[in-house]
């Protein structure tokens, strides 16, 4: 290795590859992954997500994680965001291209996306 | 992309308890349940809590699973992985307080919870045999940074100031260490990786779980005293170690942060690997050296100190792993980081590998100046099955043990010494109500006079002749003068035997004397051994009120010594007695006891 600029740019390149063993993210994406979300088609919300949270550099501060029924299962796929000191955002009826869209516009941007969630599908 | 890790810890202890078939049947279900592409499996080094082996964390939750076996895997990857369900029997749920539903990340446990991990911070986070991931973990910035932006002065400024003192044993300042290496065409930079005393692997885990820092410190080390050429001696019963160790080695060459001209700065520096037997004395810095250079491993005198006249009969820096680990953390957060943990005079953490009688076997990094009874109530979860903590034995061979009442000692290098113990390389050995504190003493010794060179006398023959006069008290042959030969003996082989082997034999013996006197008393005067451990001076008889006459006991004795009709008390015939205890264990009346 001939520089530190060598370095600094592995360092870059893996930092957002092992910071998810950090546990420090401040977004937390959850996606329902019971049956009732597998079969509503829950995978490829989870792997959209999964995705356009690397493309848009957020993998250091956004975590995807999958969990368990949470009891709409009319509403599934559900994609649940939680951050510190704000109030939880349900998006419902998710589809990959709605999860690209909710990953950009609330993820990056910071606007909840209010058509698609519970409140906004109700209504 | 990938959504989560699964970190299988492939240290030694969760590789002899089945971590391999566990990474297996986990890429096996990965596959099946088609999450190949978002789920990444990383192969680490040692978390620490080897009793609970085969340990697997899944991030990003920081989910613990412990005691997984290959049949679980299938369960954790459809329930955990694919459904996002924890599978909350398997989760380690011991954090101190009360029980706790659902997830428990690691960091929340009572094991975990107290340590600071400054040498162990990337053991059981990332992949040791992959480069990267070290760098992903400011790996190697820390050499970037002294070969760059400081003069080797400086370097050495920094670490004398830190505190840092050596981990090895002794504890001799390692800035001044560094500060004292002489002038001369060719130095060389010397890791002591031998780790001999019974019951501490602390550096096996550093060389498993982190090997990458190892080479960063000794490069920094050699930039430092202006070396070009560092060795690292490790015993050949380390596998793993050494072969994640050449792996890491060949990855920095590749990368050229070993070689010529690293960073562009005209430094050189290369690292080779240098098996050792396991003999013991090559943990002796001489002996070690003396073994590098293809002899048999044997001390010499000092001085000359090595730092003038070492390796190859050139100045020569010899450091122990867990001190080197520290190095890179000291130069990329500062001294004044380093200084602001532990006491007075020992700055930093300490890596104790605690074993013996507690609940959670394993590796701990804590604060100096921590109390043995935090480490063993606390972190250890105390002393299993209801018994009382009688001594903590520290320091293996070399070391003394610490009594109860000494237990709010906080413990760094001078506090130990005072008591007549030694901090050694952080074995720490708990002992409860049943450890017969004569027979550890002798099991030291026997361990010594094995290990012993023999290239001087007061050790070759003192630790033999101490070693006969503990075997007659344990034998019940003893006499109270035997006491003040002892202490004699062990005061002549302290002063006159040549390295630190012989100087330090004595130590068990000496602190037993001090804090279990009694013990010794009782074997010799009252004939008894009050834990129960010295064969010769138990006997095991039938307390005939509570004997049935079931016969179990008759029939399980292995010598034919208990006779006796059904269902009338039975009799042990004391001269054919072998004392194994296999009878007391059998009665379900409880009508045999020890004595």
């Amino acid at each position: 290795m001939k520089s530190l600029a060598e370095l600094q740019a592995i360092k870059e390149k893996m930092k957002n590859k092992v910071v998810i063993r950090e546990g420090g993210e401040e977004v937390r994406v959850v996606v329902g992954m019971a049956t009732c979300g597998i079969a509503a088609g829950a995978r490829p919300v989870l792997a959209a997500m999964v995705e356009e949270v690397e493309a848009l550099g957020l993998s250091g501060k956004v975590s995807v994680s999958q969990t368990g029924c949470i009891g709409i299962c009319q509403y599934e796929p559900v994609v649940e965001i939680m951050e510190a000191g704000k109030e939880k955002v349900t998006y419902v009826k998710m589809t990959a291209e709605k999860a690209k869209r909710v990953a950009k516009e609330h993820l990056k941007d910071g606007k909840v996306v209010a058509e698609y969630t519970l409140s906004g599908v109700k209504a | 992309m990938i959504r989560a890790h699964v970190l299988i810890c492939g240290g030694t202890g969760c590789t002899s308890s089945g971590s391999v078939e566990i990474q297996k049947a986990f890429a096996e279900n990965i596959e099946n349940c088609g999450l190949s592409e978002e789920v990444k499996i990383v192969q680490t080094g040692c978390f620490g809590l080897c009793a609970l082996g085969p340990v697997v964390i899944i991030y990003p939750e920081g989910t613990f699973y412990s005691r997984v076996t290959p049949e679980d895997v299938k369960e954790i990857v459809e329930e955990h992985l694919l459904k996002g369900r924890i599978v909350d029997r398997l989760v380690y749920k011991d954090t101190g307080d009360e029980e706790v539903e659902g997830n428990v990340a690691l960091a929340d446990t009572a094991f975990y919870k107290t340590q600071n991990r400054v040498v162990l911070r990337n053991c059981g986070v990332i992949d040791p045999e992959v480069i990267d991931e070290y760098i992903a973990m400011d790996g190697y910035q820390a050499l970037g940074k002294v070969l760059t932006e400081m003069t080797p002065e400086e370097v050495i400024k920094v670490v004398s100031d830190s505190g840092l003192r050596g981990r090895g044993g002794a504890g001799f300042p390692t800035g001044r260490k560094w500060s004292l290496c002489a002038d001369g065409d060719q130095k060389y930079v010397v890791c002591n990786a031998d780790e001999g005393d019974p019951g501490a692997f602390m550096d096996r885990s550093v060389l498993e779980g982190d090997p990458h820092c190892l080479i960063e410190a000794m490069a920094i080390c050699g930039y430092a005293i202006g070396a070009n050429q560092g060795y690292v001696y490790v015993r050949a019963e380390y596998p793993i170690a050494v072969a994640r160790l050449q792996k890491a080695i060949d990855q920095a060459r590749e990368y050229g942060l070993l070689g010529k001209d690293i960073f562009g700065t005209g430094f050189d520096f290369d690292l080779d690997i240098r098996l050792g037997a396991g003999a013991f004395v090559c943990g002796e810095e001489t002996a070690l050296m003396t073994s590098i250079e293809g002899h048999r491993g044997e001390p010499r005198p000092r001085p000359p100190y090595p730092a003038v006249k070492g390796l190859y009969g050139k100045p020569t820096i010899e450091n122990n792993v867990e001190t080197f680990a520290n190095i890179p953390q000291i130069i990329l957060r500062g001294a004044e980081w380093f200084a602001s943990m532990g006491t007075e005079k020992s700055k930093g953490t300490k890596v104790f590998a605690l074993g013996g009688k507690i609940h959670n076997t394993g590796l701990v990094e804590i604060p100096m100046g921590t109390t043995l009874r935090e480490i063993i109530d606390d972190i250890g979860g105390g002393i299993p099955n209801g018994k009382k903590f009688k001594a903590a034995q520290t320091g293996g061979p070399s070391g003394g043990c610490i009594p109860a009442s000494l237990m709010d000692t906080p413990i760094d290098y001078d506090n130990l010494t005072a008591i007549g113990c030694m901090m050694g390389s952080g074995g720490l050995i708990v002992m409860d109500e049943d450890t017969c504190m004569v027979d550890i003493a002798k099991f030291f010794l026997e361990f010594t006079v094995d290990e012993s060179c023999g290239k001087c006398t007061p050790c070759r023959i003192g630790t033999k002749r101490l070693l006969e006069l503990l075997q007659k008290i344990c034998d019940g042959n003893g006499e109270l003068e035997d006491l003040d030969r002892l202490e004699e003996l062990c005061e002549y082989i302290k002063a006159n035997s040549l390295c630190a082997l012989g100087q330090t034999a004595p130590n068990p013996v000496l602190s037993t004397l001090r804090f279990f006197r009694d013990e010794y008393v009782a074997h010799i005067v009252d004939k008894k051994c009050p834990a129960g451990v010295c064969k010769n001076l138990l006997s095991y008889s039938i307390v005939a009120d509570k004997c049935k006459g079931c016969t179990l006991c008759s029939r399980v004795c292995p010598a034919g010594a208990i006779s006796g009709t059904v269902k009338e008390p039975h009799v042990i015939d004391q001269s054919k007695c072998v004392k194994c205890g296999a009878c007391m264990e059998k009665c379900k009346f409880g009508a045999i006891i020890k004595q």
